[in-house]
């Protein structure tokens, strides 16, 4: 589908505007969607990629209407596979900017396996998981994010079946970029996006998303401005992990575990408390935070990790460099007499 | 060496032979057919092989299920098939003796490692007794030799191993038969230093094997007669040996080099379809992507993101595979874009028997997908043949902006045959324009042959959001309008069911009209072919059509078929075509169906032409 054909503007120009496709946006009103498309059209002018560099690609879900309210190349495609279609597009066409919107039963049911092989090789594509914690297309069945003990259609007595924590799913699957945010938070959604589009690897962003109609209020204790500083825990690279209304709350490590300490109490000063390195050697303490759980702990938000590692897309540049250098471009004639021949006369 | 070996035994001329090795899957028999028919190509004959080996990478030595083959018919004159029954069987134990004695032609040669024949082998093979001493190989001309100790005896100072000796014993085979059948051994010698270049020992003590067998069959009293084949009336030429999934990867290298559209090749391994992956990724100094996907839905999505992107993409399979992928073929199908599925199909249904042949997905390759979703596919019908098959399925995708499905098989993937290597300049032009024009731009306004346009995303001004929701006819947008729906339907039925209009007028064989037409497609070509060559030459009235287009199907065929009096199918399932020419045509077809995992015989073809005419 095309909107009006504008005339091409020079990059510098462009505006939130030029990345609306202008079709109506068919999300429930107060969805949580909203906000993320507000924030990735505000983003995009900014990046000085030319409009047509980008391509977004998704599943089936809520979440997977994306493509169609944002002005570029984009790709609707079936329940689950986005990565794996992502992942042929950006290979063949190293140069675009590839996102993938996804949703928590599209990345982490049905396309489960797509997800973590996506990122275990590091491809350079944007994925961004809103994770509402229900299948709101098929109108309300509990998703592999539900918490325990809910009730849906599918889960009348309550959910028996343990939830993924998708930052902590894509950490275990080697992932180079995790972060989390929420829709409530659009400033702190703006910062990390951007960072995630300058990441060369895959940058996997979950965005906790509200769905008003299936299960509105899920992320009310994350978002109230009263509850949200003592639920929230704020990653920043460098910076100790405190929490709390008084800023005198911390994690600590004992042992291999973390605890939540209170800074004055108990002897513990805020020494103590952990520094945030999103680029630490092994990715054991993020792991650690990305499997927190409320109330026990806060719920972190921000980078959980950000390391530089050679991309699959790079990589496979490099190999085919490499083997041009060694053996000269491949010349068809030569191909196909390759091998033993045999001339008969 | 000379070319001819010296002996004083008389050398008998033949005009065509066909020989089996066989032995455990860790023989090596696999390696002494390849070098064999090498040897054979060598010298300008036309040939066929057909490898048959077991699923199990080693199944436990000596045991029936173990057993691997690999079947050479070579000739003066052109070979279609490996051959029905092998004049000569090479057997290297007791269980591949038992396991393929029935198929040897009666009065057949039946050469026999007797060193295996030993009571713990013949148990495992079920032997009462020992064949090489009772009566029960009467019927055939038996030349026990104790390959392997004769191996190991000659290979006493080699500093090998006596595992690293027993694996020579191969070529000692090979040596042996060379000479019975009058082929020179330097080449080979040549190629085995080639091959282990980095291991010398076991180099040359896989020539002296090779020498000591030549030199065994050269000074035995037991052979009567050498043989040599008469002078080969073989098209002249530059020819190579090669395997139909060789043939597959090759042509889609050749259709990328010749459109200027980079290939992409988007796969998950699987038998017996690993191969084209294989070869592709060997050829990146080519324009060629390979990415061996997690799954095969991934192979296929991968595929789909690359079309898109604008490269020549395909992804290969083989049955249990093309089932997962069905519903991405959906989506290709409605997102109208470019790319090749290629089936090498295996015995099902399920796992089946994966290291063996059937043509039994066609009707999924017709028909297994959800909705009304037309897939152009095409047929190869031998190992060369798959070049030529691979360069049309991408000129059929690139020219209707359509996933092409590319039906080929397990023994045509495998087997080998020489190939007349094409002139590049001879091969046909393929012209692919991206479209990169904004003005009027309809993402699903379409041409003459109701393609529409390929637009690679980075087209400026061009930026468009497609699916896999039905759209609307022009603009692609969402539409669930029951018109919109019901033209899109028929457009895409229309824009497959029109590519027929590219084909050339089918080719009968034989009579115009008369008794009997004998139709096929895909791996059968070979056995019908000499079938029905072998039943002119009797005097029949019987004409033979081989399709390479199954959808759409040619368009004078109806009136072909209606020519005949008779309508025969042989196909290696349970009437998967014939269903399709009786629905299509209302033609009352007689079905010839087999189901063994195992080509046709060409006798079992003749068999049934005789009695229809």
């Amino acid at each position: 589908m095309m909107n009006d054909m504008t005339t091409q503007k020079p990059i510098q120009n462009l505006t939130k505007k030029d990345f609306e496709s202008g079709l109506d946006v068919r999300w429930c009103p107060g969805c949580g969607d909203y906000a993320v498309l507000s924030q990735i059209t505000k983003l995009m002018p900014k990046l000085g990629i030319p409009r047509e560099n980008f391509a977004f690609v998704s599943g089936i879900g809520c979440s997977s209407r994306f493509p169609y309210y944002v002005n570029t190349y984009g790709l609707h495609t079936i329940h689950g596979r986005a990565p794996a279609i992502a992942s042929g597009l950006k290979l063949s066409r190293p140069e675009l900017s590839v996102w993938v919107v996804t949703g928590d039963g599209d990345a982490l049911a049905i396309g489960g396996n797509h997800f973590i092989h996506a990122i275990r090789r590091n491809i350079g594509l944007k994925i961004i998981l809103l994770n509402n914690r229900i299948y709101g297309l098929t109108k309300g069945q509990y998703s592999p994010t539900s918490e325990m003990g809910k009730k849906t259609k599918t889960t009348p007595l309550g959910n028996i079946d343990r939830p993924f924590s998708p930052v902590a799913l894509a950490l275990g699957a080697g992932a180079t970029f995790v972060a989390r945010a929420i829709d409530g938070d659009q400033a702190m959604m703006a910062a990390i996006l951007e960072r995630a589009a300058a990441h060369e690897g895959t940058a996997f962003i979950e965005v906790l998303q509200n769905c008003v109609v299936f299960n509105d209020g899920a992320y009310d204790m994350l978002s109230d401005k009263a509850t949200r500083d003592d639920t929230r825990l704020v990653l920043e690279h460098g910076k100790p992990l405190i929490f709390g209304k008084e800023r005198n709350k911390g994690i600590r490590l004992r042992g291999m575990d973390t605890e939540v300490v209170t800074i004055g109490e108990n002897g513990v000063t805020a020494a103590d408390v952990l520094v945030h390195n999103e680029s630490a050697a092994h990715s054991g303490l993020a792991f650690s935070l990305g499997q927190f759980e409320s109330p026990e702990f806060p719920i972190p938000f921000g980078v959980f990790r950000a390391v530089d590692k050679p991309s699959y897309q790079q990589l496979n540049t490099q190999l085919v460099e490499s083997t041009r250098a060694a053996k000269g471009r491949g010349d068809l004639a030569k191909l196909l007499n390759s091998g033993e021949t045999w001339t008969i006369k | 060496m000379s070319n001819r070996p010296v002996t004083a035994r008389p050398v008998e001329e033949l005009d065509s032979v066909v020989i089996r090795f066989v032995g455990d899957s860790g023989d090596g028999m696999q390696l002494t057919g390849t070098e064999f028919s090498k040897a054979i190509a060598k010298a300008g004959h036309g040939f066929a092989t057909h490898p048959d080996y077991p699923s199990e990478i080693r199944a436990p030595t000596g045991t029936l299920y173990g057993v691997s083959g690999y079947q050479i018919q070579y000739s003066s004159g052109q070979v279609f098939t490996s051959g029905d029954a092998p004049d000569v069987l090479v057997a290297m134990n007791p269980a591949a003796l038992k396991t393929n004695l029935p198929d040897v032609k009666h009065g057949g040669i039946v050469i026999v490692n007797s060193s295996a024949f030993t009571a713990g082998n013949l148990e495992k093979a079920n032997y009462a007794s020992n064949p090489l001493t009772d009566d029960s190989l009467q019927g055939y001309r038996v030349y026990p030799i104790d390959i392997a100790a004769l191996t190991s005896n000659a290979l006493a100072d080699s500093g090998l191993s006596k595992k690293e000796v027993g694996m020579c014993k191969n070529y000692f085979s090979l040596g042996l038969m060379m000479c019975l059948y009058s082929r020179p051994v330097d080449k080979e010698i040549t190629d085995i230093e080639k091959k282990f270049a980095k291991k010398p020992l076991i180099a040359a003590a896989n020539i002296k094997a090779l020498r000591t067998g030549y030199a065994y069959a050269e000074a035995t009293e037991m052979f009567a007669v050498s043989y040599q084949m008469r002078e080969s009336e073989v098209k002249p030429g530059k020819y190579r040996s090669i395997s139909g999934n060789q043939a597959t990867a090759l042509g889609f290298v050749a259709a990328s080099e010749l459109s200027g559209v980079p290939l992409f090749i988007g796969s998950y391994p699987i038998t017996p379809a690993t191969e084209i992956l294989q070869e592709l990724s060997a050829l990146k100094h080519y324009n060629v992507t390979s990415f061996q996907a997690e799954d095969e839905i991934a192979g296929i999505c991968s595929t789909i993101g690359a079309a898109y992107g604008g490269a020549l993409a395909l992804t290969t399979t083989s049955g249990p595979g093309m089932a997962l992928k069905a519903e991405a073929l959906g989506l290709a199908t409605i997102l109208e874009i470019p790319m090749v599925i290629v089936n090498v199909q295996r015995a099902g249904p399920s796992t089946g028997i994966p290291t063996k042949t059937e043509q039994a997905d066609l009707l999924q390759a017709l028909y297994g997908r959800n909705g009304e979703c037309p897939i152009p596919v095409i047929a190869a019908n031998s190992p060369a043949d798959c070049f030529d098959a691979a360069l049309e399925a991408c000129r059929i995708a690139v020219k209707y902006m359509t996933p092409v499905i590319l039906l080929t098989e397990g023994s045509i993937g495998n087997a080998t045959e020489p190939w007349l290597i094409p002139d590049v300049a001879s091969l046909p032009k393929m012209e692919v324009k991206y479209r990169t024009d904004p003005k009027g731009f309809q993402p699903y306004a379409r041409d003459e042959n109701l393609a529409r346009a390929w637009v690679r995303p980075g087209t400026p001004g061009m930026e468009h959001r497609i699916g896999g929701l039905e759209k609307d006819f022009l603009t692609g947008n969402i539409s669930q309008d029951p018109l919109n729906h019901q033209r899109m339907c028929d457009t895409r039925a229309a824009k497959v069911a029109g590519i027929a209009k590219d084909f050339p007028p089918s080719k009968v064989e034989g009579p115009e009209q008369g008794e009997l037409l004998v139709v096929g497609w895909g791996s059968t070509y070979g056995s019908i072919a000499q079938a029905w060559q072998k039943a002119t030459a009797d005097g029949k009235s019987v004409a033979f059509l081989h399709l390479r287009n199954i959808n759409p199907l040619p368009s004078d065929l109806g009136k072909i078929l209606g020519r005949y009096k008779k309508v025969l199918v042989p196909e290696l399932n349970l009437g998967q075509l014939s269903k399709l020419l009786r629905e299509q045509y209302l033609c009352d077809v007689i079905q010839l169906n087999k189901v063994q995992a195992k080509p046709f015989k060409v006798s079992e073809i003749y068999d049934r032409i005789l009695e229809l005419c």
